[in-house]
């Protein structure tokens, strides 16, 4: 028979939202499933997916409220007279951002309402290539039947279970947004941005903090030393690191507090310490499991677990397709889950055939010092194009508001990375800093454009900021020379 | 007639020059800047890497209040810098309200200490001065505290501040001398009224302060010290921020004005008296409508001039070796390289005609100006789409054609404006202005949708507006815009 929608989209996060939005402007009948499955601990939260709930925004909030923390302190400096000790509580905090989360789920709602799309709270899986099939939280059972389905289910943090008492014991980032009180003592393991941007905003609103860290921070980025000077900013703000370190054990003490148990592998012998509360940050896994993938023929990566999919975000099966986090091979944020989730319904329903372009997607990392790169790292151009045939640009700035404050500016850096020849095309840019993410979006653009070094230099600066560097950097570490920014 | 000695070591105390005087086959200098700022410096620093024989001067006539600053020139001590760390203590009294609603806490009362800030301030742009100092010393620049006016061809007298006079040559000259504040004209301007050459390095809090002026100097002004707590009010005789996109301008003013900060328009004033003295004393303003006859009056502790900048051009013997200045504006008219009609003698900076009162401009001037004479290049300076920034309390970055000029130029139908308000992410715990953050671009139809004006009002306006004007640089369609990816949360991803 006839399917009764012509979208139906499973996972109503980023992708999925933006997708349903944008079929139903074009007159489609659509439908949206999202159902959040309650992570160990029993958090759970409303539409709008890993980014509005658990990601992005109650992310930067909270790091907003630590970067205020700083502000206090170098208010003093301009003058402000306020009196010490100053409090952070975690429970106005947090009240503030669950209550603005809630505002954006709602939001939503309204939205789908609004745009005549149908919304389930159902968890859905495949029964046919062209039926869904689900339950509510009553238990009710649900049949969804489309034309064509879009999976964008995300992913959810992944638990370190070969170590006693992680899965009992430690939360995530699903559960540390919605804490009603304070974690106290904190243990986030290991190193990958979402860990250091919550040990990063935990040391900022003054609880003690330790990231306890395998092998290398930040893996993915930049590591020819954009990641070591984001942990070692981290460091002298305060964050606490264990290097080289990796659990072993997790059990819990008389007074419900944590006793950690590692192995320290520069040192050879097991250490411990007790903490209030245990963070996993080890990555996330795709939420493909409940699914039923392999009845309908959805190619996975073995490995990943994620979906295989085509640059027209197409899966092995012709109707179905995927956006978002769930995808093998793309980034995992949420403007490109946002934008191709878009595009894929301009391509299926508004005879468009533009394709989403991965390439030279910005990103930033929220540290207390943070850091913005769009393009290529040093080690992925040297990789490419080989060592003799790119330039790197450096600098050492120092922004003006640190110097009343009298803020620490030693990792305050920017790195161009170019091409030596064809007009020294930029290939990266990376920049750690104050408003990174400001900075660096407005350049991605150039970049985008195919901007080359002499470009750059041709900008004018505006003055004074931060971001005006960029456009002044003229020492190559080629050279040699002291990258250091001396005045105007 | 004496000739101009050939030793730098010992000039002769006092001189005249004849112009009949035959020239010395050799100059004292390569290069004599004749203004020690932002365009001046960078042209002498650089003229120093090329091994030539430089002297900057610089001199700063005290202000009617008898204030004074070191080398660097406007930027450093009377403008950008010292602006913009008043600008940052006035968010971060922002920053303090916003913060508990984040969850921190303290007490009730904030009060705010003008000297700790000042202070503060003066100490930074103290160790500017100092930097640059040691910076031409090390780059064997030679530098003069002294006032600098032409006498003859090639030559220039210079005399410091214990009025003993030097003459020196030069092959090339460049003028660099900046602009200061213009005062109104009217009885107890100069007596009792300061302008931001003071207000930087008050020794003692404005208190409630009138700014007269719409232009970008009175804005940011009259916002930070209106952040700091100061009862503000703008007399604008006009409209705000002439020259700029005039509905970027409006919403500015009527943030300011939501924001605790009075404005009187279309009145100017016309007389200011001393009721009271005293650090502040009070002041007794008297002023006349432009559209009619009424007249006001208001009591303030502080009026701020500002009403825009003259440039330093009249008194330095421009006349005695022939160039050319307008004399309306004072401006110095010159080429797309920066020469006067007199070849031998450049400019640079705030004093140009037609060109954008900008620092970044200043020095990239500077530097290529100095490039081309010494080093052989042929690049000349940029003027196109210059990114700016006004660092109102509700920050404006813009790059390219304002509104307006971009209808004049193009013709309506042929351009297209995208907009959008938003909501910075790190103002919705804090409930601040949901609809007040703006940010439009203009683009060329007939041109592929190319990018031809950028404008946003938001936090960190500069910081956001910078990469985009070097996207417009690369002449950024519509289209590569859409394609670009957003950074999220950021408010420049909107």
């Amino acid at each position: 028979g006839k399917n009764e929608y012509d979208l139906l989209v499973i996972g109503g996060g980023s992708g999925g939202l933006a997708c349903a939005k944008e079929a139903a402007q074009f007159g489609r009948k659509v439908a949206v499933l999202d159902y959040v499955e309650p992570s160990p601990r029993g958090t759970t939260w409303g539409l709008g997916g890993t980014c509005v709930n658990v990601g992005c925004i109650p992310k930067k909030l909270m790091h907003q409220a630590a970067l205020l923390g700083s502000a206090l302190k170098d208010a003093q400096h301009y003058g402000w007279n306020i009196s010490q000790p100053v409090h952070h509580t975690w429970s106005v905090m947090a009240q503030g951002v669950q209550n603005y989360v809630k505002s954006l789920n709602w939001g939503h709602r309204v939205q789908l309402q609004d745009k005549k799309v149908k919304y389930f709270n159902i968890k859905g899986s495949f029964s046919d290539p062209h039926t869904v099939r689900g339950l509510t939280k009553a238990g009710k059972e649900t049949v969804v039947t489309a034309d064509n389905i879009v999976i964008a289910t995300g992913g959810r943090p992944k638990y370190p279970t070969h170590i006693a008492g992680a899965l009992e014991y430690g939360i995530t980032s699903d559960d540390l947004f919605w804490l009603k009180e304070s974690p106290g003592k904190t243990l986030p393991s290991f190193s990958l941005y979402v860990s250091l941007e919550c040990a990063g905003f935990l040391t900022g609103i003054g609880l003690d903090t330790t990231v306890m860290m395998r092998s290398i921070p930040l893996r993915g980025f930049d590591q020819a030393q954009m990641a070591s000077l984001v942990t070692e900013h981290m460091e002298s703000y305060g964050t606490k690191f264990l290097k080289r370190c990796f659990p072993t054990k997790v059990e819990k003490l008389k007074n419900n507090r944590l006793q950690v148990t590692w192995k320290n592998a520069d040192l050879d012998r097991e250490e411990s310490d007790s903490f209030d509360t245990v963070m996993w940050a080890v990555g996330r896994a795709p939420d493909t499991k409940t699914l039923n993938l392999e009845t309908i023929g959805v190619k996975t990566n073995s490995e990943t677990g994620k979906i295989i999919v085509d640059a027209s975000e197409a899966t092995s099966v012709p109707h179905i397709y995927a956006v978002g986090d769930i995808t093998e091979g793309r980034p995992e944020l949420t403007p490109t889950a946002i934008a191709a989730g878009k595009l894929l319904a301009q391509r299926l329903f508004g005879h468009s055939s533009e394709l989403m372009d991965y390439d030279n997607v910005p990103t930033t990392v929220f540290t207390p010092l943070e850091y913005g790169c769009v393009g290529l790292s040093e080690e992925a151009a040297v990789q490419r194009h080989g060592s003799d045939n790119i330039e790197i640009y450096h600098a050492y700035y120092k922004p003006l508001e640190f110097t009343v404050a009298e803020r620490d500016s030693t990792q305050c850096y920017i790195k161009m990375v170019c091409l030596r020849e064809r007009e020294q095309r930029i290939l990266g840019l990376h920049f750690i800093g104050p408003n990174a993410g400001e900075v660096i979006q407005g350049f991605a653009l150039g970049i985008k454009c195919g901007a080359t070094y002499p470009q750059m230099m041709k900008t004018v600066g505006i003055h004074p900021t931060c971001a005006e560097e960029v456009t002044k950097l003229h020492i190559t570490k080629r050279s040699g020379l002291d990258a250091t920014v001396t005045g105007c | 007639s004496v000739q101009a000695h050939k030793e730098e070591d010992n000039p002769p105390k006092t001189m005249e020059v004849n112009v009949l005087t035959p020239l010395p086959d050799s100059y004292d200098y390569d290069l004599i800047v004749i203004g020690g700022g932002s365009g001046g410096l960078a042209a002498a620093k650089e003229a120093a890497k090329y091994g030539k024989k430089v002297m900057v001067l610089d001199f700063v006539t005290p202000t009617p209040q008898g204030s004074s600053w070191g080398l660097g020139g406007t930027c450093v001590n009377v403008g950008c810098i010292p602006k913009k760390l008043m600008h940052q203590a006035a968010l971060l009294g922002q920053a303090l309200q916003d913060s508990r609603k984040f969850g921190w806490q303290f007490t009730e009362e904030v009060k705010h200490n003008w000297m700790t800030m000042t202070e503060s301030v003066q100490n930074y742009i103290g160790s500017l001065n100092w930097g640059y100092r040691v910076a031409l010393r090390d780059m064997k620049v030679t530098y003069e505290n002294a006032y600098g006016e032409f006498v003859g061809p090639h030559t220039i007298k210079i005399t410091n501040k214990k009025g003993i006079e030097k003459l020196y040559t030069a092959e090339r000259f460049i003028i660099a001398t900046g602009e200061r504040p213009r005062y109104l004209g009217i009885p107890g301007d100069k007596e009792f009224c300061i302008s931001s050459d003071d207000l930087f390095s008050l020794p003692y809090c404005p208190g409630k302060t009138l700014v007269v002026g719409a232009s970008y100097v009175a804005l940011e002004c009259a916002g930070f010290l209106a952040g700091l707590g100061l009862d503000v009010t703008v007399m604008v005789r006009s409209i705000l921020l002439r020259g700029f996109d005039q509905d970027m301008a409006n919403r500015i003013g009527e943030y300011m004005k939501e924001h605790g900060v009075n404005f009187i328009r279309q009145f100017v004033p016309i007389k200011v008296e001393q009721t009271e003295e005293g650090t502040p004393g009070i002041l007794k303003v008297t002023a006349k409508s432009t559209t009619g006859d009424q007249i006001i009056e208001g009591e303030y502790n502080t009026v701020l001039l500002a009403i825009g900048r003259d440039p330093c051009t009249r008194k330095i013997g421009l006349d005695k070796v022939g160039v050319n200045i307008n004399e309306k504006t004072g401006k110095i008219p010159v080429s797309d390289e920066e020469q006067t009609n007199v070849p031998y003698i450049y400019a640079v900076g705030d004093i140009l005609q037609d060109k954008l009162e900008l620092t970044p401009v200043a020095i990239q001037a500077g530097r290529l100006l100095v490039r081309r004479l010494y080093a052989g290049t042929t690049t000349k300076c940029d003027y196109v789409n210059v990114p700016t920034t006004v660092f109102t309390p509700l920050e404006y970055g813009a790059c390219g054609y304002s509104e307006e000029t971009a209808v004049e130029k193009f013709g309506e139908e042929n351009i297209e404006v995208y907009h959008s308000h938003f909501w910075p992410l790190e103002w919705t715990v804090p409930s601040r202005d949901n609809n007040k953050c703006y940010a439009k671009i203009i683009c060329n139809i007939q041109d592929n949708e190319r990018v031809i004006g950028f404008h946003v009002l938001g936090p960190n306006a500069g910081e956001v507006t910078q990469g985009f004007a070097a996207a417009i640089k690369c002449g950024l369609t519509k289209e590569q815009l859409d394609s670009t990816v957003g950074i999220h949360p950021v408010c420049a991803e909107v």
